[in-house]
């Protein structure tokens, strides 16, 4: 029965209703205050900042520690180091081989992980409360002494590069490719975490143990600690295992040049179409939207659940499966990053009406961005966005990883309890606003992954008045 | 996009042995509706939160030939309205309220559930009552949900070859038995069906007595019974009890292969399947033992072997789960690595099964499987989802208080009763392979 731990394939007929909503807002969008968690939070001597949550409903132990290391950081020429790096923590360490990782945290039944993003890395231990100090151990060793060995890194890069071909048969990760690379051009966020078969190919065992060297640093770290653990134990934890940890790179070292300054941009709609033979076409639409830090993010989560990411109560689900049965999933969302991220709508439809998804998915942007919404629309959007929180933070490894993410993206302390006023605070003014703002069919990138035969698209028509209304307006900076 | 729940079954299926914890029974408490409905709750108070599931006992096996997928179709036409509340208001009213909702449907039974703040218990029971008699299935609304269901398939299987595979392969290994039909059904079955069939079909199978209750949470009998007895213990028995399934799949006489080539493949697949026996079979916990000796994590023995030293896949795994009424399938598989021959990856897997049959584990492997087994069982503890599922999938085998026994069962597993069930059951005569590979473009 269960396997844990190897990438595996399984069927899974027969789940009616799509999970993807509500994926939207990379981290954050987890409300309300209903049940404000006991929170302590200290920077310790090394500069990491840590917190810790105590429950002891159960005997275990999560931790989370974010490291500011993403392909943000990566050198030129150098896609994928990142990732490489963080998956290579556990093939060694100086005192241990690959072999005596795994088989130390899989007796355990502990599980140690790394995970990279756009903007983190994340290193992830799962233990229970009794192996706590073996799980810390293996924790901090594979943290402080990575090896990198020549052998690892050879092994590792050819498994990246096998993932990375058989995902070629996925046609939604083609998709979703294609338009990351049209939308963000040659930033960064343009390309996937893994890097390309052929990025990955050029990276040394000296790019590694730079990278490593360069980011994987106290002073610009987060740590998190959930579950049945006292701060007592946490520190002696800490000052044993932690304390030789040291060292903090200079702030403002990123990019001179802003983000979006570095983003293309497209008059109309920029196509690509990748021919191939499928029965049903992958389409994903979109453009440069927000940053996480940005303040209208709120009235953007707003809009964006009513619009497509409210699973079955919004207006994309509503009208494209429901109503016309033209796909079993649409849905929309903001992915809120450190620099601004992207606004998306993703579908799968059969190849002969993706022309009439595409159209109504425009006719859906076009009528939210001239029309308020409803009252109830409103009502219905703030009370799943804020009453949902607690489901959010429900497990300790909930906890661990939200607590990191709101740390990363400054979003306050007092964010647990502050969450519902700013989607309270949204009004339907608000939603109008950022529909226009950051909704933008006229700069814009439409990707189609179908069998080109049987797609008949029709000239879509942007939505007009939104373009005339723009016209009118200054050009945005 | 999909919510791979199957994997979450199977995660939920994973054993405790904790020392420290009292019995994972011993929140669990049963009720008896005054129509004989069964509940059970599962009280947890750490945080204000609430799942409830609804079970019901029907699943693909059930369908009759020629309309393969209804159980699947009835389960999205169970968010399409009764009288009382319209299409989708389901989902619309649950969301609302800070809630979340979902259904899935198995071969043997489909599960409704709802996540929501404890002190709205009441919305979920008051509309899950509702629909578990009164569903509309307008037939306009069956027209419209059935394309849905027919971009669901294209979306999973003909635009997915590994997925393909899977079914093939499960569709060979099956001569007779229902088992042999995907649960989402055959394209031209999802087509042809009607009204006619579904509503006989509900009210066969969606009633009190064929079906029960899980609560997990926030909840307290005094405050959720009288709710659970005003709503569901007052709709009807229907009086008609699941028949067994008649037709039990006779032993494999030979081997069987089925090789598929697609242009959209990158990398070749592999599923090697055998048949084995059900819970509550002895043999069962060796099986799941060994499961995790072969595929539990990098150290286990499949990703050593062929990911890590041979370097001859990408990844290596075994997919395993006896909660079945009838004796199921024990499925190893591998994606080769770029530049490998997939016969290589099968030589590789065999010598894996024979030297387990040739040679009994070590004391320390099987003593890590049962950590696993053990501490996955912890680490679900903390979600009220998982809780449930975990008496759900009991109760569907036969009773909840079966996890003592299952428990105790792994508990008991030697090394010899491991290398035992691999000999027993990894035979030739006795198992499907299904090989995926590339078709150079014409």
């Amino acid at each position: 029965m269960a396997n844990r731990g190897i990438e595996r394939k399984k069927s899974s007929a027969g789940i009616a209703k799509l999970a993807g909503f509500l994926v939207l807002m990379v981290c954050g969008m987890l409300p309300a205050g209903a049940s404000a968690l006991d929170i302590k939070k200290h920077e310790a001597q090394n500069g990491t900042v840590v917190l810790q949550v105590e429950r002891h409903n159960l005997p275990v132990v999560m931790v989370t520690l974010l490291l500011t290391a993403s392909p943000l950081d990566e050198p030129p020429g150098k896609a994928g180091v990142a990732y490489l790096t963080s998956q290579l923590l556990t093939e060694g360490t100086a005192r241990r081989s690959a072999a005596d990782i795994s088989e130390e945290i899989d007796f355990l039944g502990a599980s140690l992980d790394t995970s990279t993003t756009s903007d983190f890395t994340t290193l992830s231990l799962s233990v229970l409360k009794k192996d706590v100090e073996k799980g810390f151990d293996l924790f901090a060793d594979i943290l402080l002494n990575p090896a990198f060995k020549e052998e690892e890194l050879v092994r590792k890069k050819e498994l990246i590069k096998g993932a990375l071909r058989q995902k070629e048969e996925d046609p939604s990760f083609v998709a979703e490719r294609a338009f990351i690379k049209e939308v963000f051009g040659s930033h960064p966020y343009g390309r996937l975490v893994e890097g390309s078969i052929e990025s990955v190919e050029g990276i040394t065992r000296g790019d590694v143990a730079a990278f490593y060297r360069r980011h994987y640093l106290p002073g610009n770290a987060i740590l998190s600690v959930v579950g049945d653990l006292t701060p007592q134990e946490l520190d002696l934890l800490m000052g044993k295992y932690l304390a030789g940890w040291q060292g903090k790179y200079p702030a403002g070292g990123a990019a001179a040049v802003s983000s979006e300054a570095r983003y293309p941009r497209y008059h109309g709609m920029k196509t690509v179409i990748i021919d191939k033979d499928v029965t049903q076409a992958n389409i994903v639409f979109g453009n440069v939207a927000i940053s996480r830090e940005n303040p209208d993010y709120y009235a953007a989560s707003v809009m964006n659940y009513i619009l497509g990411g409210g699973g079955f109560a919004s207006r994309l689900m509503r009208v494209v499966r429901d109503e016309r049965g033209l796909t079993y999933g649409i849905s929309s969302a903001f992915i809120a990053n450190k620099e601004p991220g992207q606004f998306e709508v993703g579908v799968q439809t059969k190849n002969e009406s993706a022309g009439a998804v595409i159209e109504e998915i425009l006719k859906q942007i076009g009528r939210i961005q001239t029309e308020p919404v409803t009252d109830q629309e409103l009502a219905d959007a703030k009370a799943y966005l804020t009453g949902s929180f607690p489901r959010r933070i429900e497990t300790s490894r909930k906890i661990a990883d939200f607590l990191t993410a709101v740390q990363f993206y400054h979003l306050g302390d007092d964010y647990i309890e502050k969450y519902p006023g700013y989607i309270n605070g949204v009004t339907k003014e608000d939603v109008l606003r950022v529909a226009k703002k950051y909704l933008t069919p006229e700069n814009s990138v439409l990707v189609i992954v179908g069998n080109k035969a049987l797609l008949h698209l029709p000239q879509f028509q942007l939505p007009q008045d939104v373009q005339q209304l723009r016209s009118r307006e200054l050009p945005r900076s | 996009m999909s919510k791979r729940i199957s994997l979450f079954i199977l995660l939920s299926l994973l054993v405790p042995l904790y020392a420290i914890a009292a019995s994972p029974t011993s929140s669990i408490r049963e009720y008896t509706l005054k129509n004989g409905m069964k509940a059970l709750l599962v009280e947890d108070h750490k945080t204000p939160l609430v799942t409830l599931q609804v079970w019901y006992k029907v699943g693909s096996v059930d369908e009759p030939i020629g309309k393969t997928g209804m159980s699947h179709l009835l389960e999205h036409m169970m968010f399409k309205g009764t009288p009382r509340y319209g299409s989708k208001e389901f989902s619309s009213i649950i969301q609302r309220n800070g809630g979340t909702d979902n259904a899935y449907t198995t071969r043997e039974y489909t599960v409704y559930f709802q996540s929501i703040a404890s002190d709205r218990a009441g919305i979920p029971i008051s509309l899950e009552s509702d629909r578990m008699s009164n569903l509309l299935l307008d037939p306009r609304e069956i027209v419209s949900e059935r394309s849905v269901v027919m971009e669901e398939r294209r979306m999973r299987y003909e635009d997915d070859p590994q997925n393909l595979l899977h079914e093939e392969v499960t569709a060979m290994a099956f001569n007779a038995h229902p088992y042999r039909w995907p649960v989402i059904g055959w394209m031209s079955d999802i087509a042809s069906i009607e009204r006619e069939q579904l509503y006989p079909y509900y009210k066969k199978y969606y009633s009190p007595d064929n079906a029960f209750i899980v609560i997990a949470g926030d909840i307290t009998p005094d405050t959720v019974l009288p709710q659970l007895e005003k709503s569901f213990g007052t709709i009807p028995r229907a009086e008609a009890p699941r028949p067994e399934a008649s037709t039990k799949e006779q032993k494999q006489q030979g081997e069987k292969r089925v090789i598929m080539k697609k242009e959209a493949v990158e990398l070749p697949y592999i599923l090697i399947a055998y048949h084995v026996p059900p819970f509550p079979h002895k043999d069962n916990y060796a099986l799941d033992v060994l499961s995790s000796i072969l595929s539990g994590g990098k150290s286990s023995r499949l990703y050593r072997d062929l990911v890590y030293e041979k370097r001859m896949a990408i990844s290596a795994f075994t997919d395993y789960s006896s909660f079945y009424r009838d004796p199921f399938l024990f499925v190893l598989g591998a994606t080769a690595a770029p530049g490998k021959e997939i016969e290589t990856v099968e030589k590789e897997l065999y010598a894996e099964i024979r030297g387990i049959a040739g040679e009994p584990p070590s004391d320390r492997e099987v003593q890590k499987a049962k950590n696993n087994i053990e501490a996955s069982f912890i680490f679900a503890q903390d979600s009220n989802y998982m809780k449930a599922q975990y008496a759900g999938m009991f109760e569907m085998m036969g009773g909840w208080r079966l996890m003592d026994a299952y428990l105790e069962g792994i508990k008991k597993v030697t090394p010899a009763e491991v290398q035992a069930v691999a000999k027993r059951y990894f035979s030739d005569d006795n198992k499907t392979v299904g090989i995926l590979l590339p078709l150079e473009k014409q």
